[in-house]
């Protein structure tokens, strides 16, 4: 049981939901936006978040598309990681979207939901990060559209009654060779120990990283390093761990020192795997 | 402009073919409204935090964790429980392959294999494999269980 009461609202277009998000904010019932509830219901189940509104996005009719706009892959935010993968536009946020939590609950969680959580691993944004993808964000202004690498750092930035709308992919990025390996405590559903995702273009690798530190990341010196091809594979993965932007994650996991030991071997199965195609 | 005033929630959606209305807050759980307001206690509170499967329904023919999602969410839609399956082939496998032992997560694993029926009619071992580990049975009935999931989708001649 939720211990405590919110309103629901379900807008049906994106100015409405900006506007109501505003309004309810003037009124001091400090709104969320809500797309597969997932974490919110846990949350607030727990006691851990309060809101006094919840808005619900799914039936904003921008955020549930999933089509090709010219050279352009559009994805809205409230599309489900299910119905993603079933679809399969985009064959590494498909394979990255499979190993999030298990089926069932893929039929409840957003991608925008999981990109934009609280919940440290956000999987979902890495292949993003990877493609250079654009996000189209909404709030009182209007829309506006920015880099993933503006708006995503460790975690969503948005401003204040902002709320994630569609994720814009280039299609020449959508079919580069690529590898997602995640690793897990135990079995095959679950947080990740270590996932890797990685896209090759121009003959360069690019990757980037969950469960690692305590956010996911793509990091330019890291990827630097793991195309020094002047250097043998070991090498270059000892130096691109001493590049990780922040400490070793430690929880309930795996330590740090076990996180280190998997995602040496994990960066190196990628690499090799890549530097063969 | 005015906001829709906020209050108790009435929710019109279809339980197991019968039409549905029930008043709720908005922070109602869908698993306790089933159980508390309409009386179906097939649907069982394992976890209440995604992990088990043991509150899984059908919402509109596919899987959900009915711990995960409000009530006010299911305005408009289908909901099939285990109360609204009568002699489905699923039910008559876990029967013939004894595939439970206290039999808490069963409601949950048929509600699933439900789905899987709905969305892949002949799904191949790896899409069982795939769905089924969104439940998990206490008791370890695994290999029974998978007996009984891997008969429903083998062709019968
Ligand atoms: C069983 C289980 C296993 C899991 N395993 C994993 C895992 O392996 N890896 C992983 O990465 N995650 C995992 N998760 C976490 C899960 O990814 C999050 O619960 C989920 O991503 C939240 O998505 P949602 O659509 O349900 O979002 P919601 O719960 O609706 O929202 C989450 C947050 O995002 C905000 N939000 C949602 N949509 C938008 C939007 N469009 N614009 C702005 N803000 C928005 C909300 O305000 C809220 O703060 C797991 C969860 C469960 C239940
Ligand atoms: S009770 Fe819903 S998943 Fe465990
Ligand atoms: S039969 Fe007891 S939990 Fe599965």
């Amino acid at each position: 049981m939720i211990p405590f009461d919110f309103d629901y609202y379900k807008p049906s277009s994106v100015p409405l939901a900006a506007e109501w998000f505003h309004l309810l904010q003037q009124q001091g019932k400090h709104p969320i936006y809500y797309a597969g509830g997932t974490e919110i219901v846990t949350w607030a189940r727990t006691n851990d978040i309060h809101p006094g509104a919840v808005i619900d996005l799914k039936s904003v009719p921008e955020c549930n598309v999933m089509e090709m706009q010219g050279d352009k892959l559009v994805i809205g935010s409230c599309v489900t990681l299910s119905a993603l993968t079933a679809a399969n536009p985009f064959p590494l946020l498909s394979e990255t979207a499979r190993g999030i939590a298990d089926q069932t609950a893929r039929n409840q969680i957003t991608l925008g939901g999981n990109i934009c959580g609280n919940i440290i691993y956000r999987e979902a944004v890495l292949p993003l990060l990877l493609a250079n993808s654009r996000i189209r964000i909404a709030g009182i202004e209007g829309i506006r559209e920015a880099s993933i690498h503006q708006v995503f750092s460790q975690k969503i930035r948005l401003e204040a009654g902002e709320f994630l709308v569609q994720i814009v992919t280039d299609r020449s990025d959508l079919s580069l060779p690529f590898v997602h390996i995640k690793k897990r405590q135990i079995g095959s559903v679950g947080y990740p120990l270590v996932t890797v995702a990685a896209l090759k273009k121009d003959e360069r690798i690019h990757t980037a990283y969950s469960g690692v530190c305590s956010f996911p990341f793509q990091s330019a010196a890291i990827d630097q390093v793991l195309n020094d091809t002047s250097l043998p594979l070991s090498a270059r993965i000892d130096q691109a761990v001493g590049q990780l932007p922040a400490p070793l994650l430690s929880n309930v996991e795996g330590s740090a020192a076990f996180r280190e030991f998997v995602l040496k071997q994990t960066m190196a199965e990628a690499v090799h795997t890549l530097e063969r195609r | 402009m005015t906001l829709p005033p906020p209050a108790m929630y009435p929710v019109a959606c279809e339980v197991n073919g019968e039409k549905r209305l029930v008043r709720v807050r908005a922070a109602d759980i869908l698993l306790s409204t089933l159980r508390d307001q309409l009386g179906l206690t097939g649907s069982k509170p394992g976890c209440e935090n995604g992990d088990c499967g043991a509150c899984t329904i059908l919402v509109d023919g596919l899987p959900v964790k009915s711990c995960l999602m409000l009530t006010v969410e299911a305005e408009g839609k289908q909901l099939t429980t285990i109360e609204g399956l009568k002699n489905s082939p699923v039910q008559h496998a876990f029967v013939r392959y004894q595939a439970f032992q206290c039999g808490y997560c069963t409601p949950g694993f048929i509600m699933n294999c439900e789905g899987l029926r709905n969305a892949h009619p002949h799904a191949d071992e790896e899409t069982i494999r795939v769905w089924l580990e969104s439940n998990i049975c206490r008791c370890t009935s695994y290999e029974e269980i998978q007996h009984a999931v891997r008969d429903v989708f083998t062709p019968k001649t």
